[in-house]
C-alpha cells in the first residue's frame, strides 16, 4: 500500500466554546480528485483553512508526503507544492490577468520575463488567453474563478486545494470549467476540492469525504456516498433518508 | 518620603489625564462609528484653543462661558468637514481617509500659523493660578474643574447616545451600517453628526484646558498622539475605555516627567503606545469595537 | 530591449543634469536641490507605500537617523563625511528594518501601521531633543569646511548634481524592483495579502525588504540634508514635516509610479514658491496649499499628476507592449 499524498489525522478546531471541527481525519491519494462535501456550517471552510495553513488546529496533525506540515505557514506550503484557491475570489485587482498569474509563476521562476511568459501559457490552459492584458478587477465571476485556478497552477503544485471553485457559477459555466479541472488532474496534479454543491463534485471526484457538524460522517466512491442514508440526513435533515427511500420505493 | 513626592505627581497626572480623556472621547467616538482614524483631531483641538483665546482676548468672554457658543460652533464645523470634505474625498477607502484628514490637519495647523504666527500664547483668567489643597497637595483649580467636567461630558455623551433618537441611530450605524442604511437611516448624515459630536468634545476640552494651559499652532501635535494612545489603550471605540485610558496616560506622563525630567514626560506615553500596538492591539480593556 | 524602462530614466536624468549649464542662478538651483531632495525622500516612501501599500506616517525616523548619523559622526567622532554618508544610509536602513520587523510581526496594517510609525518617529524626535550626543535643544552644527574631502562645495551646481545622482540611483533601484520577482511580490502583497501568501509569497520578508530599502533611500536624503545645510535639530531631522513631505510628493505625483515622487516634489515645491511670491514670506502658506492639494488629489485625482498627464496625453500603456513581446516569442 502506498502512503497517501496528504493525510489529515484527528484534526479539531475550537473557537472559544464552539467546536468547529471535531477529530476529522481524511486522506488524499496521489493522482486523484478527492471531494470533501458537507452542508453549510459543517466546518468545511475551517478544515480547509487548517489544511492550507491559514489556521492552526487546536488538536491533530496534517501530514504531507510523510512530513508533518501542521505548523507551516501558507507560503511554505506553496513551496512544498501545495496550492489553494479562494472561495471568495481574491484577485490582485489592480494588476492584469497576466501579472496576477505571474505572481504564482514566480514561485519557481526568478526572472520577470520568464514568469510572464509562463503565466501566459498557464492562462491559456484555463481559457483566459483572450483576457490576459485586462485588469483582473474587471473579470466576470467565472473569469475570476479561472484566474484563481490559473494562479494556483502557476506555482506548479503537486496538490491543489480547491475551495468551492464551482460555487456561484451558472450550470453552463460549471459545464465549461469541469473539463479544465479534469485536465489538471490528468496532468498529474492531485486535487482536493471542497464543495457545497454536490452534483458536480460527485461527477468529478474519484473519492469523497462527507463532513457534517465538524465530523467526517462518511467516505467512499461518489455513487455509494450519494445513496448513504447518513449523508442524505446530514443534507436534508433528520428522517429525510427514510422519506427519500420511501419515495424511491414508491417510484418503483 | 518617596510617596510624599509621588502622590502629587500622580494626582496632577490624573487631572491632566481627564483632559486627555476628553480629547480622546471625541476621537474614539468617531472611530467607533465611522471606523476611521481622524488625523485632524489634534489640529481641530488647536483651532478650538485659539478660538478660546480669541474669545477671551478680543471679546472678553471667559472660557467657561465661551463653551456655550464654541461647542455648537465646533459641532457645525465637524459636521461640515465630514459631510462636505472627508466623506466625498475619501471614497470610503481607509488609506484615503488617513490622507484626507492628514491634509485637513496640515491646512488647519498652518492656517493658524499664518494668522497667529508661531508664538505661544496664554490667557490670564482671575482663577488661573488658584489652588485648592487636597491630600496634602495643592491642585490647580482649573485642572480640578477640568477633571469633573470631563466626567460630566462623558456622562452627557453617554446620555446622548443612549437616550436620543440621533444617539440610537448613531449606535445602529456603528453596529451595522448596511442594516441601518436599509432601515432608512441617512448614514452620511449620521456620520457627520458623529464627527460633529467628536469635534464638539474638543471645543469643551479646549475651554477647560486653556485657563491653565497655552496655545501655539503646533500644540495639537502633542495631544493627537496622546489621544491615539488612549484610544488604542482603552479599546478602539470604547467610551469608558477612553476615560480610564486618559487617566492612565496622564499618570504615566506625569510619572515619566517626574523620573526622567519634564521634556521626556511624553516619551512614556509614546512607548506605551508602541508597546500596546505591538503586543495588544485590541487594547488593555478588551476587544476592538 | 533587454532591460525595459531604463531609457526614460536616462533621458529624464540627462535632461535634469543639463540645468546648471542653462542657468547659474543660485535661487533656481537651490529650489531644484530642495525639490530633488524631497523627490528622493518621497521615492523612499513610495517603495513601501506606493508599491507595497504600507502607508508610513513616520519616515522622519529614517531621514533623521541618516542626517544625525552623518552629522554626529563628523562632529563628535571626527569621521569623514563620505563614509559618514554611507554609514548614515546603513543606520537608516537598520532603523527601518527594526521598526518594520516589530510592526509587521505584530500584523499592524493600514491605520495602525501609520500610527505606530508616527509614534516611533516622535519617540526618536523627543530623544534627539534631549540627548547630549545630538546637541539636545541647541542642535548639531557641522563645521564649515568647504572641500571635496569634507563633502562640502562652494558651488550649488555640485550639490545639485550629487542630489540628482542620488535621485537617479533611486530611480534605477525602483525600476529594478518593478522588473523583478521581489517587485511583483511586493505589489501582490499590496493588492491582497492572503492571496499572495497562498502563492508562496513570504509576506513578512517582502514587507521587511521593502521597508529596509525604503528607509535607506529616505535616509540618504537625510544624509544629504545634513551636508547641504550643515545644521540639524530634533524638529528638523525627526520632525513631522518631513514625514508629511515624504508622502505628499508620491501621492500628489502618482503613488506607486516611478516618476510620481519626482513629479510630485516639483509640483509641490513650485506651488509653495508661487505662494511665497504672491504673499511674501508669511509662514505656513505653502503648507496650507500642500494640505489642500493633498485633499484634492486624493478626492479627485487618485492617480496623481502622473495619472492626469496620462489622461491628457494618452500614450501606449505598458500592457499592450507586453502582449507584443509575447507574440514575438511565439
Amino acid at each position: 500500500m502506498t502512503e497517501p499524498l496528504l493525510g489529515v489525522h484527528n484534526v479539531s478546531k475550537r473557537f472559544g466554546g464552539l467546536l468547529a471541527v471535531s477529530e476529522a481525519s481524511l486522506s488524499v491519494e496521489s493522482g486523484r480528485i478527492t471531494g470533501l462535501i458537507g452542508p453549510n456550517g459543517a466546518g468545511k471552510t475551517t478544515l480547509f483553512a487548517i489544511i492550507s495553513g491559514f489556521l492552526s488546529p487546536s488538536d491533530g496533525r496534517v501530514v504531507y508526503r510523510g512530513r508533518d506540515i501542521t505548523a507551516l505557514p501558507p507560503h511554505r506550503l506553496a513551496r512544498e507544492g501545495i496550492a489553494r484557491t479562494f472561495q471568495v475570489v481574491q484577485p490582485f485587482a489592480g494588476l492584469t490577468v497576466r501579472e496576477n498569474i505571474a505572481v504564482g509563476a514566480h514561485l519557481h521562476i526568478a526572472g520577470r520575463r520568464a514568469a510572464l511568459a509562463a503565466a501566459e501559457r498557464t492562462g491559456e490552459e484555463v481559457g483566459l488567453g483572450s483576457v490576459l492584458d485586462r485588469p483582473a478587477g474587471g473579470l466576470t465571476v467565472a473569469g475570476r474563478k479561472r484566474l484563481e485556478l490559473a494562479r494556483a497552477l502557476a506555482t506548479r503544485p503537486s496538490l491543489l486545494l480547491l475551495d468551492e471553485v464551482l460555487a456561484g457559477l451558472t450550470p453552463s459555466e460549471i459545464r465549461d470549467i469541469v473539463p479544465v479541472i479534469r485536465a489538471i488532474r490528468d496532468r498529474g496534479v492531485t486535487i482536493l476540492m471542497i464543495e457545497h454543491v454536490m452534483q458536480a463534485v460527485m461527477s468529478l471526484s474519484d473519492h469523497v469525504f462527507v463532513l457534517s457538524e465538524g465530523r467526517i460522517i462518511a467516505e467512499g466512491k461518489p455513487a455509494a456516498i450519494a445513496s448513504d442514508p447518513k449523508v442524505i440526513e446530514a443534507y436534508l435533515g433528520h428522517g429525510a433518508a427514510q422519506r427519500y427511500a420511501g419515495g424511491a420505493a414508491h417510484a418503483h | 518620603m518617596q510617596t510624599a513626592i509621588i502622590i502629587p505627581a500622580i494626582l496632577n497626572g490624573v487631572l491632566m489625564g481627564a483632559v486627555y480623556a476628553l480629547v480622546a472621547l471625541g476621537l474614539t467616538l468617531i472611530y467607533g462609528v465611522l471606523h476611521i482614524i481622524n488625523f485632524a483631531h489634534g489640529a481641530l483641538l488647536t483651532a478650538a484653543l485659539f478660538a478660546v483665546y480669541f474669545c477671551f482676548r478680543t471679546l472678553g468672554i471667559d472660557p467657561y462661558v465661551a463653551v456655550l457658543g464654541l461647542a455648537p460652533l465646533f459641532f457645525l464645523l465637524g459636521y461640515a468637514l465630514q459631510r462636505f470634505v472627508i466623506g466625498p474625498a475619501a471614497h470610503g477607502e481607509d488609506s484615503n481617509i488617513l490622507l484626507v484628514t492628514l491634509g485637513i490637519a496640515v491646512v488647519i495647523e498652518n492656517a493658524l500659523l499664518y494668522v497667529f504666527r508661531a508664538d505661544t500664547r496664554t490667557i490670564d483668567v482671575p482663577y488661573g493660578f488658584s489652588v485648592i489643597e487636597f491630600g496634602g497637595t495643592f491642585l490647580s483649580v482649573p485642572r480640578v474643574v477640568g477633571f469633573f467636567a470631563a466626567f460630566a461630558v462623558a456622562g452627557l455623551l453617554w446620555a446622548i447616545l443612549a437616550l436620543t433618537d440621533t444617539g440610537k441611530a448613531i449606535r445602529a450605524v456603528a453596529k451595522e451600517k448596511r442594516g441601518a442604511e436599509l432601515s432608512g437611516i441617512d448614514v452620511a448624515h449620521i456620520y457627520a453628526m458623529t464627527f460633529g459630536l467628536g469635534t464638539a468634545c474638543l471645543a469643551v476640552a479646549a475651554c477647560l484646558l486653556m485657563p491653565s494651559y497655552y496655545v501655539n499652532p503646533h500644540v495639537g501635535n502633542a495631544f493627537v498622539l496622546v489621544a491615539f494612545t488612549i484610544v488604542v489603550l482603552g479599546g478602539m471605540g470604547s467610551v469608558p475605555g477612553a476615560l480610564i485610558g486618559g487617566l492612565f496616560a496622564g499618570v504615566v506622563e506625569s510619572l515619566c516627567g517626574f523620573y526622567l525630567g519634564e521634556s521626556l514626560g511624553q516619551i512614556g506615553i509614546f512607548l506605551m503606545f508602541i508597546l500596546v500596538l505591538l503586543f495588544r492591539p485590541t487594547g488593555l480593556l478588551g476587544a476592538r469595537a | 530591449m533587454k532591460a525595459p524602462g531604463y531609457l526614460s530614466v536616462v533621458a529624464v536624468v540627462a535632461a535634469l543634469a543639463l540645468v546648471p549649464f542653462v542657468t547659474s542662478s543660485n535661487v533656481i538651483l537651490n529650489f531644484l536641490v530642495i525639490a530633488l531632495l524631497i523627490a528622493l525622500v518621497g521615492q523612499g516612501w513610495n517603495v513601501l507605500g506606493g508599491y507595497g501599500g504600507q502607508y508610513s506616517f513616520g519616515h522622519a525616523a529614517f531621514f533623521g537617523t541618516g542626517a544625525y548619523t552623518t552629522a554626529v559622526l563628523q562632529v563628535q567622532y571626527g569621521i569623514n563625511a563620505w563614509p559618514g554618508f554611507a554609514i548614515g544610509i546603513a543606520a537608516g536602513a537598520l532603523v527601518g528594518a527594526v521598526i518594520g520587523f516589530l510592526s509587521f510581526r505584530s500584523g499592524l496594517k493600514g491605520s495602525y501601521f501609520a500610527l505606530v510609525t508616527l509614534a516611533f518617529a516622535e519617540v526618536l524626535r523627543i530623544v534627539a531633543s534631549v540627548a547630549p550626543i545630538t546637541g539636545a535643544g541647541v542642535g548639531t552644527l557641522i563645521r564649515l569646511d568647504v572641500r571635496f574631502e569634507a563633502f562640502q562645495f562652494q558651488s550649488r551646481a555640485i550639490f545639485y548634481w550629487i542630489i540628482l545622482a542620488l535621485v537617479a540611483l533611486s530611480l534605477v533601484i525602483v525600476r529594478m524592483i518593478e522588473n523583478s520577482r521581489f517587485g511583483a511580490r511586493l505589489v501582490a502583497v499590496r493588492e491582497n495579502e492572503d492571496a499572495a501568501r497562498a502563492l508562496g509569497v513570504d509576506v513578512m520578508a517582502t514587507k521587511l525588504g521593502a521597508m529596509t530599502i525604503s528607509a535607506a533611500i529616505t535616509a540618504a536624503g537625510g544624509c544629504f540634508y545634513a551636508q547641504y545645510y550643515l545644521f540639524l535639530d530634533a524638529g528638523i531631522a525627526y520632525g513631522p514635516w518631513i514625514s508629511v513631505e515624504a508622502l505628499l510628493a508620491p501621492i500628489i505625483g502618482g503613488v506607486g509610479t516611478i516618476y510620481g515622487p519626482l513629479l510630485g516634489a516639483l509640483v509641490v515645491k513650485t506651488l509653495g514658491e508661487a505662494a511665497k511670491h504672491v504673499t511674501g514670506t508669511a509662514p505656513g502658506l505653502d503648507l496650507i496649499i500642500y494640505g489642500a492639494v493633498l485633499v484634492l488629489v486624493v478626492g479627485f485625482a487618485p492617480r496623481g499628476v502622473a495619472g492626469l498627464l496620462e489622461r491628457l496625453w494618452p500614450r501606449r500603456s505598458r500592457a499592450p507592449a507586453r502582449a507584443e513581446e509575447g507574440k514575438s516569442r511565439d
